[in-house]
């Protein structure tokens, strides 16, 4: 096991390692302009130095991108289980759902502030625009892959349509919400920092903005806020696979 | 275990008809089916891939409807059949994200009885089945044999008075097959229940039933009924037996007849869909 865990995280922390120690070296021997690439070590000092002011964007932000994402899963789910139970709305609805992908979400990033303002709504609403269709998707294909076996043996026990959907489909659905829901946390602080970037009184996005306009510009503390998103975005990947594993405790584990 | 009654099935002018893929007309499953099962008797229905058996069961299940005839149970039409008989399909069809013990105690569950009183009456029968010790296992940690046996546990485990076996032990290697016959065989002694077996194991068909009926390819019809009357308990050295081997004969003979004469008019590799229900 422990073995196991070395061979899957060492390679890519050596690779990391590598690329950091890369970048460090070209920046020492090039003597490149900070303010267009700071070194590794730069990034690290400065965003650390401007933590008191990191903190309280990190915790808006990680906000509207959970907000978002539990709004997307439970819009997703009871779109999912009536696409599933009713004809009539799966030949309707879904395939409105897919091409709804062809919209570009960034571009509604606007028109959702127009809507709603500056607060924490806008962002919500955007997070979940982003994180609704790999949900939804996973959810409707996981409930159609229900075993039609267990399906009529159920029937012929008497079950109900509700006890069908809580024995049977919702239970056969899991792995592939899961599959969806990981995709969605991977753009979810994407999405609220685009929303940001548009108009916001607080957030990383906003951090980044005033970074990059300040003057003299803060290429640092950009990098710094790129690094932190995506620490974050592992982190809640990382939590979700972890309720995965809650979730799905029968699953089969090497 | 503590039986309910058994139950009287009978088949009258059975017909299904399916609508064909492509629409041009309808392909005949099944038709004049006729089969008696008297309380308690082990009844077998066998015949080539694809003759309709599985529509016979389903219809009996009350998954499916039939097109035309009637089916009598204790004596009386029943229309609406889903939850009178267990029915243990083809595939074992457990659920992977319930233990062993709470696949067991499913029709218990939807029927009402409370998780604790069904866990309690499982708990013996597991024992019983040779299971005792993997009440708490996920299905994927088991032999497809025990997968098997899970299976049918849940199939008797409501104390029904009609179970309908299809093919339930198809899918198994021939050791692991011949093994849970003999099984079947000594733990059958006690369920009283009477039975429909499903097959395409002649074999099998004699070891375990009482009464053989043999159907034709599609559309498939019965051709043939041979009575076992083999004395019970059985073992499985009564396959070495002249009794055995001579009603064994007797299957395949009638088999190989039904397939003759009527496999050439059969339209071979017709599909049917059935219109969603």
């Amino acid at each position: 096991m422990n073995s196991l865990r070395l061979r899957t995280w060492l390679p890519p922390a050596l690779v990391l390692a590598a690329a950091v120690a890369v970048w460090q070296l070209w920046v020492s021997v090039s003597h490149v302009d900070p303010q267009l690439v700071p070194g590794p070590w730069q990034v690290v000092w400065a965003t650390w130095d401007d933590r008191s002011n990191i903190w309280p964007a990190i915790g808006v932000t990680t906000e509207e991108a959970v907000l978002g994402l539990l709004a997307a899963t439970a819009v997703a789910f009871v779109s999912a289980v009536a696409i599933d139970s009713w004809l009539p709305v799966r030949r309707g609805l879904y395939p409105l759902i897919i091409t709804s992908q062809t919209i570009p979400m960034i571009a509604l990033a606007p028109l959702v502030l127009i809507w709603w303002g500056f607060g924490l709504v806008p962002k919500v609403v955007l997070v979940a625009l982003f994180s609704f269709f790999p949900i939804a998707v996973g959810l409707v294909q996981g409930l159609a892959s229900s075993d039609p076996d267990a399906l009529n043996l159920l029937r012929t026990m008497r079950a109900s349509r509700l006890a069908l959907l809580a024995r049977v489909r919702l239970p056969s659905a899991l792995p592939q919400f899961f599959t969806g829901l990981k995709i969605s946390v991977t753009y979810a602080y994407g999405a609220a920092i685009v929303a940001e970037f548009v108009g916001a009184e607080q957030g990383l996005g906003l951090y980044m903005y005033t970074a990059a306009h300040a003057a003299p510009v803060a290429t640092n503390l950009v990098f710094g806020s790129i690094v932190v998103i995506a620490l974050l975005t592992i982190l809640l990947f990382a939590l979700v696979a972890g309720a995965e594993r809650l979730a799905m405790p029968w699953k089969e584990r090497r | 275990m503590s039986a309910t009654a058994a139950t009287s099935l009978e088949l009258r002018g059975l017909g299904k008809r399916f609508r064909a893929l492509g629409g041009a007309g309808d392909v005949v499953a099944v038709s004049d089916v006729d089969m008696d099962a008297r309380p308690g008797e082990f009844v077998a229905l066998i015949g080539p891939s694809g003759c309709g058996k599985s529509t016979v069961f389903n219809i009996v299940a009350g998954i499916e409807q039939p097109s035309a005839g009637e089916i009598r149970i204790g004596g009386r039409p029943v229309n609406d059949r889903l939850g009178v008989s267990a029915y243990m399909p083809q595939r074992d069809a457990l659920l992977s994200w319930r233990r062993v013990i709470d696949n067991v105690t499913l029709p218990l569950e939807l029927r009402g009885m409370s998780k604790r009183a069904a866990r309690a009456k499982a708990r013996p029968l597991l024992e019983r089945f040779g299971l005792g010790e993997f009440g708490r296992a996920w299905p994927w940690q088991l032999s497809g044999g025990m997968r098997q046996r899970v299976a049918l546990l849940r199939t008797i485990i409501a104390d029904p008075a009609l179970i309908l076996l299809d093919e339930p032990f198809g899918a198994l290697d021939s050791i692991t097959r011949a093994d849970l016959q003999e099984w079947l065989l000594q733990a059958w002694g006690g369920v009283g229940a009477t039975v429909l077996l499903v097959t395409h194991d002649i074999d099998e068909a004699v070891l375990l039933s009482d009464r053989v009926y043999v159907m034709t390819p599609r559309p498939g019809r019965i051709a043939a009924v041979v009575d076992v009357g083999l004395p019970r308990p059985r073992t499985a050295e009564l396959r070495e037996s002249d009794a055995f081997v001579a009603l064994a004969r007797r299957v395949r003979h009638e088999l190989h007849a039904a397939i003759i004469t009527q496999g050439e008019f059969a339209e071979p590799g017709s599909l049917a869909s059935e219109v969603v229900q």
